[in-house]
């Protein structure tokens, strides 16, 4: 793979995140806390003032230090969510993370990890409702795995619209969280289609 | 002191986690040790894994840790910061599924008579049936 890579898709992500955490935040405010854009802000920064030593490891500790960061910083369960992605991630990814193989096995990793630390499947309007099927276009290496994978991230968020959350702090809102997306599914689909744009040299 | 399961809580907010940790010392005295921490990596609301970890050490024996939280992301935390320093705990800890103050009011009340981590829980949790 491009030596660059793992720099190029920390530094898209960081910035998708950055442009749109007022966005996650008031999708937040509406079923949540409200925190999740800033907390989700706190977090990439932290990963890109540590960017120096990203970029010295290879691809697998560099996520696995970069997920560490998260759960470090977050400050809310998104910390622990998303840290553990990234470092389940990093964890099976061997040296050349370039093919879609390893992307799909390192993924699966990644997305067992979110459902063990979060006691949740896809259905419960969490980021597993974008995650689990992106993994499953990915894994399914049929037609074109990135577009496919984009198509994905953006079905799985608007499913999440008409969901009834059973998992985190939508579910006191019962009934009433139907009719919001759910703003964890929003982050991760703002992060595959970051790593997308960097796969297909759009940034 | 030692000889008791201590308690830690985990609170969204420095203010509700210092509150309840004063309700237990004034409830039942001190001879159950309390460690308490709360909010965010950036000193808003939220919680730290670096301060559940401190928070723990601090109370870290042989009868265990009983840790009391409120919202979902200082549960998700607390487990986390659990797992990560699973090597230096010198007795199991364990988040009890139980409303922060008066569950930790409770399971205080209960460790203070010398009780297991197991009975510490029950009695924390006795709050939800």
């Amino acid at each position: 793979m491009a030596p660059d890579l793992m720099r190029r898709i920390r530094e898209a992500a960081v910035a998708r995140i950055a442009a749109h955490a007022d966005e996650l935040t008031a999708l937040d405010q509406a079923i949540g806390d409200g925190d999740h854009g800033i907390n989700m802000k706190r977090g990439f920064e932290a990963i890109a003032a540590v960017a120096a030593e990203l970029d010295a490891l290879p691809a697998g500790p560099a996520l696995q230090k970069a997920g560490m960061t998260l759960v470090m910083k977050i400050g809310g369960a998104s910390g622990p969510l998303y840290g553990s992605l990234l470092m389940a991630m990093g964890k099976a990814m061997p040296g050349d993370p370039g093919s879609r193989e390893v992307l799909a096995a390192s993924l699966a990793e990644g997305v067992a990890a979110v459902k063990k630390r979060g006691k949740s499947e896809a259905g419960e309007k969490t980021m597993l409702d974008v995650l689990v099927p992106v993994l499953d276009a990915v894994a399914a290496g049929t037609g074109d795995p990135l577009a496919s994978a984009r198509q994905a991230a953006r079905d799985g968020l608007h499913a999440t619209k008409d969901m009834k959350a059973t998992k985190g702090r939508a579910s006191f809102l019962g009934e009433r969280s139907i009719g919001h997306l759910d703003p964890g599914a929003r982050s991760s689909a703002l992060l595959v289609e970051a790593v997308c744009d960097v796969l297909e040299d759009k940034v | 002191m030692t000889d008791c399961v201590a308690i830690v809580i985990v609170s969204h907010s420095p203010d509700v986690a210092r509150g309840a940790a004063d309700m237990v010392r004034q409830m039942v005295g001190e001879e159950v040790r309390v460690a308490y921490c709360g909010g965010n990596p950036a000193g808003g609301l939220g919680t730290d894994i670096a301060a559940i970890q401190e928070a723990i050490r601090a109370v870290n024996g042989p009868k265990g840790v009983a840790i009391l939280v409120d919202l979902g992301g200082a549960e998700t935390n607390s487990e986390m910061a659990i797992e990560m320093m699973a090597d230096e705990l010198q007795g199991e800890v364990v988040l009890c599924n139980a409303p922060i103050v008066e569950g930790a009011v409770m399971a205080a009340t209960e460790a203070s008579g010398g009780a297991s981590l197991e009975a510490v829980r029950a009695t924390a949790e006795e709050f939800l049936s």
